[in-house]
């Protein structure tokens, strides 16, 4: 089949099945119940593209394919065409997005059963896929663009879509905000891009862009960071992720965990020709990278949501990626990316899950009388002992909880001992700032492990601390949801596998990187270094982590069986006002509450230029018209009715007139 | 299809239905009298849109011309002179559209004095398409002052609680500053018509056109035109009765307003302003982007703090307008091509959102947004129908906005004019911004829940409203994914007008000091940008 043809299906199925769900229930009130026809649609526009794309990365040979479609618009310099490229990376990126997106869609299938909003549902959900699909198969920076604030409007649809309850709709304001912010500096790059170049197109871009002043793709790269702090959720605008966990559970585990938040990492991997090209910046994304993995990892160890620890632990797993982008391993960058799909997909669906079983508990205790006014059935506190009920989602759970840990030969562990060794062999090839991320780095995997196992052993093990559990009993989900569940756990297990360490085989064996890796004819180019870190040491390295690994989840194991919440008192006892401030989240949102909040909208926009529009703007146009009324009350006086007085001023003009041409004055 | 004078036809087919309705006296034969004749004549538009072919140059004349000079005795050169180029082909397009839909809107919003009013509509739309025509600068000036009538008694007579106020205001602000656009008018009539008309005064667009100004005259003429069409924007500061004329406006009148009237006054600086006098525009360029910049970030911050919503919607348009006040300073083809475009699509989307509104105030009798909440569960058609205008008027990339926005920015930015990159980035924070008070409206009225039975009882958009929202919403949506089709429209004429704004620039300086010519000229860099723009072609064909 014609490449060309097979990209506008793999765009356009999604995009027909959102118009389908959307359009069709929302005027005709009787396909709004009719479930199974939506989520038939809505899976099968995701599970196509996914063949597709299957196809098209079984047929590829190695030579990028370019489809351009029709002209956006031109004027001057400027010749924008929808245009799509397929290469290893887009392809790579398209079957995750079409892969885990399609097994989310049939989870969803199962887990919003039910729900008022289903068709909806499955439109934002495909239009999130068609939006997803352009931002990694775009040929051009302002297509990427679309897809970009395209998935950032579904986010928003999405976190909000239980909108009654205004909390939610807050968030998705929050969200959408917050992503604007780094719109905006993604759009002053590619005005910058296109003042230097005069064309946004990859193309364009990857050639001679390297070749620009140092000056100039310093702010490029770092607008365009800026930009992928807002998407991929990095210090500073991190912020709305984690209240972005609002929205339906499948949207946490599609959206805000397996894609969208890694559009920002694509971002740089595709760019990476330019971005190696700015030395300076990179410094700043490897550190921004780490101090956001610490950041977050401290925090997730102080919440008590289930998807609050998830959510931290995603912000804190894409600052991994952003170190490994920062010392120039991008292609590594994207093995994590492909990895914590898996695991952290897997962890948010089964999360989404044991919600559905508390639920089913907070739902009988209601029947029985209870108060549930104070039962929330994401808190972590109120669950334990689960494994019982829940054998399938507890095991799954426990796959990924272990892979992104980085147990020794599972999927996390492969990609994050990756990123650690290139930030050291970085710092070993003489970039000195390389040596403090490997640090963090490490530091956090220990975080990671511990906060990790918490959540596991606070929601499945040990006995279960809801009322009466003997009487109320959560059931483990249909096999709807366990299917995705196993599939999303063995590949947590064994994903790692496509990219083996250079130990083995001298990283011959190391498939994503010669897939991707610019020497070997791919996309993505890396840093060169000078200078290999001795196989030896390499080996220690990888010891290293293993034992951290091991150890801190068989610690985090035996403390939480032994003790259970208590430990968690233990910790807060320990470590006081620290501990209180990563269970504030050091107070960002405070900060932000202040700054835009109060200081823009109420300080500048309310009581400075509101204020200034009606009293100094409009009061000046009043006062002036006030004037003109006043003027004319005097002028009016004049105006009598008494001829006698006319008669007077007509005699006093002319004598006036008669006297200047005597006098000549 | 050849119609004789489709243009005129155009223009005063409306004026016709007006005079039609003053011989009714159902009110129902009047509305359908009018919904007729608008209808009818955005039919004949599509005639110009398809009649006007871009490929054929209106360097000299105007295409679907239609000229009488039988007007004024041969003592003065004022004629009856319309037709289409492409600075004004897309607005009046948008005008004629404009015309069923605010027919439609008023269909059961309007209850009194049916006849006045829908005979004022439609003589209003006579008056603005005449503006978007003509091609004499007396007549553009007769059909400018012409639009002034209608609006004044549509506002006085069917607004809202303060409407005299916002009536006399609105008056009196804009003929202020119309008068001093006639003085220079006139002025400019006799220095041209002794430069290039035998002494004999004309006010002919393409005479005047040919006519390069001494630099110390254009600098007053300028500013006389400018403060005439910076009232009618509005440029900031001279914005404040925007608000009110459009919260006290019934919907049909602000949709007018906000649609297509504020365009006069873009469209009156891109067709006069830049081209007659183009050194003291460009020597005024930074200070106007300054303004409209301000304009940008004042209009949305204050948007957000409205209690009103279509307060909110107003100052939004303070904001959206100076987007396009920038780009038409910018002096580059991307930025005044995205200026054209946006004016258009600001009609399209805040268009609609006014729409929106006032089918709110029809259901509710308020505009407050404290009175409503959690619509989205009583009435998702209109909730579908607002998100989509505010995701398109927060220039969501894929609907309308985008383009105009994006092609504005990106104009700007490399123009050698402005020459300040801190101010397009001040401007693009607008960006954030938009989206920050749009949401806001969305969230405080259509989110959270329904505790107001009122709120819980509205009826949703119904068959006719859902009719008069469908072309405007079709239109975002091919705007935002294929707008080239539009572009190319346009382009011919932005590239002639940007050459000859270059052409006379450089003879007018030539004129005050030509040995200093070759120093003043920035010689160097269009070479460069050339070579650039080959090298893109090979990397392209490669």
């Amino acid at each position: 089949m014609e490449t060309d043809l097979l990209i506008r299906l793999i765009l356009l199925l999604p995009l027909a099945g959102a118009v389908v769900n959307g359009i069709a229930p929302l005027f005709l009130a009787q396909f709004r119940t009719r479930e199974t026809l939506i989520g038939t649609i809505g899976t099968t526009v995701v599970a196509v593209p996914f063949l597709l794309t299957l196809y098209l990365f079984v047929t590829y040979g190695g030579d990028p394919v370019v489809a351009d479609f029709y002209t956006w618009m031109a004027a001057g310099d400027l010749d924008l065409s929808f245009a799509y490229r397929v290469d290893e990376l887009s392809l790579i990126m398209t079957m995750v997005v079409t892969g885990v997106g399609g097994i989310i869609h049939v989870y969803s299938i199962g887990y919003m059963h039910g729900d008022e909003g289903y068709w909806r549902f499955f439109a934002y959900l495909n239009l999130f896929i068609f939006a997803m699909l352009n931002l990694v198969l775009a040929n051009n920076l302002p297509v990427l663009f679309l897809g970009w604030e395209g998935v950032g409007l579904c986010s928003y649809l999405l976190i909000g879509f239980w909108y009654t309850d205004l909390s939610n709709s807050s968030a998705a304001n929050k969200a959408f905000i917050v992503n604007r912010i780094g719109d905006f500096a993604f759009l002053v790059a590619m005005f910058m891009i296109f003042q230097e170049l005069g064309s946004l197109s990859f193309d364009v871009l990857l050639t001679q862009g390297p070749e620009l002043s140092v000056d100039s793709l310093n702010w490029i790269v770092f607008l365009l960071f800026i930009g992928a702090t807002g998407k991929s959720a990095q210090i500073p605008l991190f912020v709305w992720l984690p209240d972005a966990m609002a929205g339906p559970t499948p949207v946490s585990a599609l959206i805000h965990a397996a894609t969208m938040v890694t559009s920002g990492l694509y971002l740089l991997a595709r760019l990476s020709a330019v971005v190696l090209s700015a030395p300076v910046v990179m410094a700043i994304i490897a550190i921004v990278g780490a101090a956001t993995a610490l950041m977050a990892a401290t925090i997730a160890i102080a919440q008590n949501d289930i998807k609050r620890v998830l959510a931290y632990s995603t912000v804190s797993q894409l600052g991994y990626m952003f170190m490994a982008a920062g010392v120039g391993a991008f292609f590594v960058s994207i093995f994590h990316v492909v990895t914590h799909a898996f695991f952290k997909a897997c962890l948010f669906l089964g999360s989404g899950s044991v919600i559905h079983g508390m639920e089913e508990v907070e739902h009988s205790l209601e029947h029985e009388g209870h108060d549930v006014e104070d039962f929330d059935p994401q808190d972590m506190r109120t669950m334990g002992g689960l494994k019982e009920y829940m054998p399938a989602t507890s095991t799954t759970y426990l796959l990924a909880t272990l892979a992104i840990s980085g147990l020794p030969l599972t999927a996390g562990f492969f990609s994050k001992d990756e990123i650690l060794f290139k930030a050291f062999e970085f710092g070993y090839a003489g970039h000195g700032y390389a040596w403090a991320v490997w640090a963090v780095g490490i530091f956090t995997a220990l975080l990671t492990a511990f906060y990790m196992m918490r959540s596991y052993m606070l929601t499945f093990e040990g006995e279960p601390r809801w009322a009466a559990p003997d009487r109320h009993e959560p059931h483990e989900s249909p096999s709807s949801m366990t299917i995705p569940l196993w599939t999303l756990g063995i590949l947590s297990l064994v994903g790692g596998f496509i990219g083996l360490p250079a130990v083995i085989k001298g990283g011959k064996w190391n498939w994503i990187h010669h897939y991707l890796g610019a020497e070997y004819g791919g996309p993505v180019a890396e840093a060169s270094l000078h200078g290999h870190v001795p196989l030896a040491l390499e080996w220690g390295l990888i010891g290293l982590s293993s034992l951290i690994a091991i150890g801190t989840l068989y610690y985090a194991w035996s403390v939480y069986s032994s003790y259970g919440l208590e430990y968690d008192a233990f910790l807060a006892n320990r470590f006081g006002g620290l501990y209180q401030a990563w269970k504030d989240t050091y107070y960002w949102d405070e900060f932000y509450n202040s700054v835009v909040v109060d200081t823009l909208i109420d300080g500048i926009g309310r009581k400075a230029f509101a204020a200034f529009d009606t009293n100094v703007i409009d009061g000046a146009v009043n006062g002036v018209a006030r004037l003109a009324q006043r003027a004319s009350g005097g002028l009016r006086l004049v105006q009598t009715g008494i001829v006698q007085n006319y008669a007077l001023g007509l005699v006093l003009g002319v004598a006036l007139v008669i006297g200047i041409m005597l006098f000549g004055v | 299809m050849d119609i004789p004078y489709l243009t005129s036809l155009v223009i005063f087919l409306p004026t016709l239905g007006a005079l039609l309705t003053l011989f009714l006296r159902e009110a129902s034969s009047i509305r359908w009298t009018a919904l007729v004749t608008t209808t009818l004549t955005f039919v004949l538009s599509i005639g110009l849109f398809v009649g006007y072919d871009p490929s054929v140059s209106t360097a000299i004349a105007p295409q679907l011309a239609d000229v009488s000079s039988a007007w004024f005795p041969d003592t003065l050169d004022i004629k009856y002179f319309v037709g289409v180029d492409g600075l004004s082909l897309l607005l009046i397009m948008l005008t004629t559209l404009l015309g069923p839909i605010v027919v439609l809107s008023s269909w059961t919003y309007i209850t009194e004095k049916q006849k006045g009013y829908y005979a004022l509509l439609l003589l209003l739309q006579t008056g603005i398409t005449g503006v978007f025509t003509s091609f004499d600068l007396f007549l553009f000036y007769i059909f400018f002052e012409l639009t002034l009538i209608p609006m004044y008694f549509i506002i006085g007579i069917w607004g809202g609680k303060n409407r005299i106020y916002a009536a006399v205001k609105f008056v009196i602000y804009t003929l202020v500053g119309s008068l001093l656009m006639l003085v220079a008018i006139l002025f400019l009539g006799y220095e041209a018509g002794a430069a290039v008309n035998n002494g004999v005064f004309t006010t002919d667009w393409y005479k005047l056109l040919e006519y390069n100004i001494p630099i110390a005259t254009q600098s007053w003429l300028f500013a006389l035109f400018a403060f005439s069409f910076a009232i009618k924007v509005p440029l900031f500061p001279l914005h404040t009765w925007l608000p009110d004329a459009h919260v006290q406006a019934p919907t049909g009148g602000s949709v007018i307003l906000a649609g297509v009237l504020l365009k006069m006054g873009t469209y009156g600086l891109l067709r006069f302003c830049l081209p007659f006098f183009p050194n003291a525009a460009q020597s005024g360029a930074l200070l106007i982007g300054i303004l409209a910049v301000i304009g940008i970030i004042y209009g949305a911050l204050i948007a957000r703090v409205q209690d009103d919503a279509k307060s909110l919607v107003a100052y939004s348009s303070v904001s959206h307008l100076g987007f396009v006040v920038l780009g038409l300073f910018a002096f580059t083809t991307e930025a005044m091509q995205g200026a054209v475009i946006q004016m258009v699509n600001h009609g399209l989307s805040t268009g609609a959102l006014f729409l929106l509104v006032g089918m709110l105030y029809e259901r509710r009798h308020t505009r407050l947004m404290d009175d409503y909440g959690g619509l989205a569960a009583s009435v998702p058609v209109l909730t579908t129908l607002m998100v989509f205008s505010v995701l398109a008027s927060a220039g969501m990339p894929g609907l309308n906005g985008f383009v105009g926005e994006f092609m504005i920015l990106l104009g700007s930015f490399k123009s050698t004019v402005l020459d300040s990159t801190a101010l397009v980035v001040f401007a693009t924070t607008g960006v954030i911004l938009a989206a920050v008070y749009l949401l806001h409206m969305v969230y405080r009225t259509f989110f959270g829940e329904l505790d107001d039975e009122a709120n819980a009882d509205m009826a949703d958009v119904n068959g006719r409203e859902l009719l008069l929202m469908a072309p405007l919403v079709v239109l975002m949506f091919v705007m935002g994914f294929f707008p080239n089709p539009f572009l190319r429209q346009t382009e011919p004429t932005t590239e002639f007008l940007l050459e000859k704004i270059e052409e006379k620039r450089t003879a007018a300086l030539e004129q005050a000091e030509p040995s200093e010519e070759t120093a003043q000229l920035p010689a160097a860099p269009p070479e460069v940008e050339e070579v650039t723009i080959e090298v893109d072609k090979l990397e392209l064909e490669r």
